[in-house]
């Protein structure tokens, strides 16, 4: 270990000049994209402002003002010092995952049934803020094991670190998350250098679990997921389901119509009857573009996912600039995050994807998600600046 | 610089292979934003407009407003059948305290009302004298793909009221009471905080001026059934609509339903109100003008009833009129006895009321004898066999017969037949048979008649005729429900005979009756003694044919087709099609359409025949020797009547209906009529009907009913 056991995790405060320089070194378009995105989640919830959605735009505007001073901290920090910290990382994220049991799962229909840990004002959903934490720690481990990449042991080692708090966050009971966590070991794996062969096998291996998870298991008698989770990963498969009778084909159903009603421009959100009327399902989260979508048509659906694009982009190239190999694992677990959260969330909203209770980040409404979002953007902000600050270093030697 | 890097750090970040899976990621990202971009051009641009209808089917309800009917005129455009707004008390169940009366499809009991909402509905009770007990309330749910939920509960009567409106509609207001006085109406708008949800409004209530005249000609309304809801006649009706259910509230439905109109109601997901949208006011129902003379329906009624009470004493319990335009059909009146006050029952039927109108002992009110009493018509039915016999030739103009006294009209193997009273009427040709209704000549020309091969290839000419003067089919009056009647011949011996066999032994549709065992001839094919008495023998004779030709036994003819046959008899052989409608009118009066069905057919009746036969009726009205002279000589009328005096069964001495067909005819007048009259259990057709037909020609033509002549 080169780095110094002692060494506290905040830049040795060098000069003021340095810091405001740092400052300027942010990507301003991928916090331009937070922004603007965290700045639509509070219009949207605005114009939402009717029971059982009312005054969360307020609450939104304070989770996203809170989340840019935590990003704009975070940046400020450098992100390599993280490494030292991944077992405690690593456990923080078991036992947050775990801790979620000690409190009462939340009644009413099964599938609303993400566990929290209710604190005073603000419950505080765990398996959202640990996706970070497993994002840090799984890349540490990855670094760790960087002269190790063609090993079959250490790809399992990893994807096993992966799996337990996705079976944790599973048995809460949350499959959506649960994937997320599997995503994201995977995309560790993919930057990390894995071999396209074993990446294959994995794939393979990822279709057959679930083939036999869906269909094999159940037909000798093993139920791997409860029937409204298979229900709720299949139902979009079917166009011809009985609105009237099933919860998961009325969901689908209801965010098709709110999001084809809106049309070109949308119906304006005193005329948002989908939305307001109660009929989108969570309509402030889980099918919050569909109410962007009835409420502001094409035009608003098509700049949330303009603004989406920008975020990936800037992403993408963080992942490509980062100055050393654990910048691009943490900025590609992010990103596959990001992708995930994003493509899975709006297939949804338009019946193309499986109905999974992920929330869209920053539009959606939640506190755990949006503090949780913007601590990544910090952290992606970090890279950046190390990034720019390594290569400007490596510029001005070069110009001395 | 920071000083020596970690050794770990010093990996160099941009390897063609990250590049390479960077690309990868950044080439899947591409792909996805295409296909989420694509979709949602899809789901918005090309296909949206679809969304937004299923949108706005899901969030805007329309609630059905019931159109007023239109009203049915008379031929002078007095109005019989109005809708009228009567003051009224309803309650708004949304608006009743308590969160108001609602839905809850989840309970045993789906219609919930608030306790509050009781106090409420105690209060108004007692204001409008109304019972605040709770007596037995049922009240029907509808819910797609589950059908009609039933439910009986224990409800005060207002409260059950309300609770039937909230299950067919939780938006309609429940109507507590109607013809409310103005200064109860005026007490709860002042004390609106004691009467929340409780609002004074009009109602439409249909208001009849005949009273009961007519009452069958109407009928009745009252709501669709889903069975119904796909017959013909109840085009353009949705469910929950009211519709007429008999008479011409019935057969014109389409034309006086109106148009509903519609209030919208915007729900969100959980059916909760949330403000109101588009409204369309209803449309009220075109006006129907009847051929109708509304006073001639006056008398005649009057006059039905006067008579059947004077012969009571025979038996006399009901009966029925018809009078018409014989050259096009118009009816100018239509009554039937015992009647029933349509207003009654008009708007929501009261079970007592109901059972009452549905019981036989009251001799079936409901009944439009006019169109659905087919009897035997009796000697009223000779024209027809007069017709037959000369147009077939077994009887000539000019030609005579010997009633002898004494004489008998014996056949072969049946009992000797005499005319009424044992009477004999010397030598008679056609026109006095007919004057004096000498029974022993038409017995004579039902022989003749019978359907011999060797004289009838064709078949049998009496039945031929009968058919060709529309007996046994229905006329096509516009009104629902009219009985076809039967005519005797060997095809409806052959299907009684079933039916006989069928019910001594309990099957077919008798199943589960008891059995009527009856003592049968040697070759099994005739009742001696028992069974049921629907026919006697398997087969056809010569008696039964001498029977038909006087309107007996298997004759059921009613008073409109009898109408129809004199209408012939005075025309010239044109089978017109009775109707009593005119005209569709728009509620503002203008046409918007012609009610004039054309004639069924012309029959070719040499004219000769017809001249005799009009003589043979002339002479029975007006005739020294005519059955009905005492009746109609001191009417100042060329009358054209032929009386008739049908037994109901075999049984000597057994009740008679009486019966009188006449008509004015248009050579003597611009105005023809034709009026026949039916006395059930009349007794004598001279006695009972043919007053009831005098008053009516009376009032036609004269403007007064004038005296009741030669009744009982």
């Amino acid at each position: 270990m080169a780095v110094s056991a002692t060494t506290p995790l905040q830049l040795s405060g060098e000069s003021s000049t340095r810091t405001s320089g740092q400052l300027l070194r942010i990507d301003p378009l991928l916090m331009f994209a937070a922004v603007a995105l965290s700045a639509c989640s509070i219009v949207v919830l605005h114009a939402l402002n009717v029971p059982p959605y009312a005054g969360e735009y307020k609450r939104q505007a304070i989770f996203a003002g809170l989340g840019i001073v935590v990003a704009l901290v975070i940046s400020r920090f450098d992100y390599s010092r993280l490494r030292e910290l991944r077992y405690v990382l690593y456990g923080l994220t078991i036992l947050l995952n775990l801790a979620v049991f000690a409190f009462p799962a939340p009644g009413g229909s099964a599938g609303a049934s993400q566990r929290r840990i209710p604190l005073p004002g603000f419950s505080f959903q765990s398996s959202v803020f640990c996706m970070v934490l497993l994002i840090l720690a799984l890349s540490a481990f990855a670094v760790e094991r960087s002269r190790r990449v063609g090993e079959h042991r250490t790809i399992a080692r990893i994807l096993l670190l992966g799996l337990i708090p996705a079976m944790i966050v599973m048995a809460q009971p949350d499959l959506g998350d649960a994937l997320i966590y599997g995503v994201i070991s995977v995309a560790v794996l993919f930057f990390w250098g894995t071999s396209w062969k074993h990446l294959a096998a994995l794939a393979a291996l990822v279709v057959a679990a679930t083939v036999i998870v869906l269909t094999v298991a159940p037909t000798v008698g093993v139920h791997v997921l409860k029937p409204y989770q298979t229900a709720r990963l299949t139902t979009f498969l079917n166009p011809n389901c009985n609105p009237n009778r099933d919860t998961y084909c009325y969901q689908l159903h209801e965010g098709l119509i709110a999001l084809g009603s809106g049309q070109k421009t949308g119906t304006g959100p005193a005329r948002a009857s989908q939305a307001t009327g109660g009929f989108i399902p969570e309509a402030d989260s889980d099918f919050i573009f569909a109410t962007v979508g009835e409420m502001y048509g094409f035009v608003g659906a098509a700049v949330v996912i303009s603004l989406y694009a920008l975020l990936i982009w800037r992403t993408l190239r963080i992942v490509m600039i980062a100055k050393n190999l654990y910048g691009t694992l943490i900025a590609g677990g992010i990103l596959a995050m990001f992708m995930y959260q994003i493509f899975v969330t709006i297939g949804m909203n338009m019946g193309i994807m499986p109905v999974t209770g992920i929330p869209l980040p920053l539009i959606a409404y939640g506190g755990s998600s949006v503090v949780t979002t913007f601590i990544a953007i910090g952290l992606l902000q970090s890279i950046h600046v190390q990034a720019r600050m390594s290569s400007a270093g490596k510029a001005r030697a070069l110009i001395v | 610089m920071l000083g020596p890097t970690p050794a770990d750090d010093r990996t160099p970040p941009m390897t063609p292979q990250l590049a390479l899976r960077v690309a990868f990621v950044g080439g899947l990202a591409l792909l996805m934003f295409a296909v989420i971009f694509f979709r949602l051009w899809f789901l918005q641009v090309l296909t949206g407009s679809q969304y937004a209808a299923q949108a706005q089917s899901q969030t805007v309800l329309s609630i059905p407003v019931p159109a007023p009917r239109g009203e049915i005129v008379d031929a002078s455009g007095q109005p019989l059948v109005q809708s009228v707004p009567v003051p009224s008390i309803q309650i708004a169940p949304r608006s009743l305290p308590g969160g108001g009366a609602t839905l809850d499809l989840q309970l045993k009991q789906p219609v919930v009302i608030p306790q509050a909402a009781e106090v409420v509905m105690a209060r108004l009770a007692k204001l409008l004298g109304m019972s605040d007990a709770p007596t037995r309330c049922t009240y029907t749910v509808y819910i797609a793909n589950k059908g009609p939920q039933v439910s009986h509960v224990q409800l005060s009567p207002i409260a059950c009221l309300v609770a039937q409106s909230v299950a067919q509609s939780q938006y309609g207001n429940a109507t507590v009471k109607t013809d409310v006085p103005t200064y109860i109406q005026d007490y709860i708008g002042e004390r609106q905080t004691e009467f929340p949800g409780v609002v004074s409004q009009d109602t439409y209530q249909l208001k009849y001026t005949l009273g009961t005249a007519g009452a069958q000609l109407f009928g009745y309304l009252s709501q669709v059934t889903p069975a119904e809801i796909k017959d013909k006649i109840y085009k353009s009706v949705q469910a929950g609509d009211v519709v007429g259910q008999s008479g011409l509230e019935e057969q014109y439905n389409q034309y006086l339903q109106g148009v509903d109109g519609s209030e919208g109601v915007k729900v969100n997901a959980q059916g909760q109100f949330e403000g109101y949208a588009k409204a369309t006011a209803p449309l009220v129902g075109d006006t129907l003008k009847l051929s109708l003379n509304a006073a001639l329906e006056k008398v005649g009624q009057q006059a039905l009833a006067t008579s059947i009470k004077a012969n009571s004493s025979l038996g006399a319990d009901g009966g029925s009129f018809v009078a018409m335009d014989p050259q096009n059909g118009q009816i100018y009146a239509m009554g039937s006895n015992p009647t029933y006050n349509p207003a009654s029952i008009a708007n929501g039927i009261p079970t007592k009321e109901w059972s009452y109108l549905n019981n036989p002992a009251n001799h079936e009110p409901l009944l439009n004898r006019a169109i659905q009493g087919a009897f035997p018509d009796g000697s009223t039915f000779k024209p027809v066999t007069a017709t037959a016999a000369l147009e077939t030739g077994v009887w000539k103009l000019g030609e005579t017969f010997n009633d002898y006294p004494g004489r008998l009209f014996c056949l072969p193997g049946a009992p000797c037949l005499s005319n009424a009273g044992h009477a004999n009427y010397g030598v008679v040709d056609l026109q006095t048979a007919i004057e004096v209704s000498d029974d022993e000549f038409f017995y004579n020309l039902g022989r003749l008649l019978n359907g011999n091969p060797a004289n009838y290839p064709k078949g049998f000419p009496l039945q031929a005729w009968a058919r060709r003067y529309g007996l046994g089919q229905v006329t096509g009056v516009d009104l629902p429900g009219e009985s076809p009647g039967l005519i005797g011949s060997p095809t409806l011996q052959t299907a009684l005979w079933k039916q006989e066999l069928e019910c001594q032994n309990a099957t077919g549709p008798y199943k589960g009756d008891p059995k009527h065992p009856a003592v049968m001839g040697d070759f099994g094919n005739e009742v001696l003694s028992g069974g049921c008495g629907i026919a006697n023998a398997s087969y056809w004779t010569i008696d039964d044919n001498v029977e038909t030709g006087v309107g007996q036994y298997d004759d059921q003819v009613t008073p409109i087709q009898l109408a129809v046959v004199y209408s012939a008899v005075e025309n010239g052989g044109t089978i017109v099609t009775p109707h009593i409608g005119s005209e569709i009118q728009s509620p503002t009066g203008t046409l918007v359409q012609n009610i004039n069905p054309a004639p069924k057919r012309k029959l070719n009746i040499n004219p000769a025949y017809l001249a005799a036969i009009q003589q043979g009726l002339y002479l029975a009205a007006k005739g020294p020797q005519g059955t009905s002279t005492d009746v109609m000589s001191s009417l100042p009328l060329p009358v054209y009547g032929k009386t008739g005096s049908a037994e109901l069964n075999a049984t000597p001495n057994g009740p008679t209906d009486g019966w009188y067909a006449c008509y004015v005819p248009g050579t003597a007048t611009r105005k023809p009529i034709v009026v026949v009259v039916d006395i059930e259990r009349g007794g004598y057709g001279t006695s009972s009907a043919a007053p009831v037909a005098r008053q009516i020609l009376s009032q036609f033509y004269f403007g007064k009913p004038g005296p009741m002549v030669g009744l009982g």
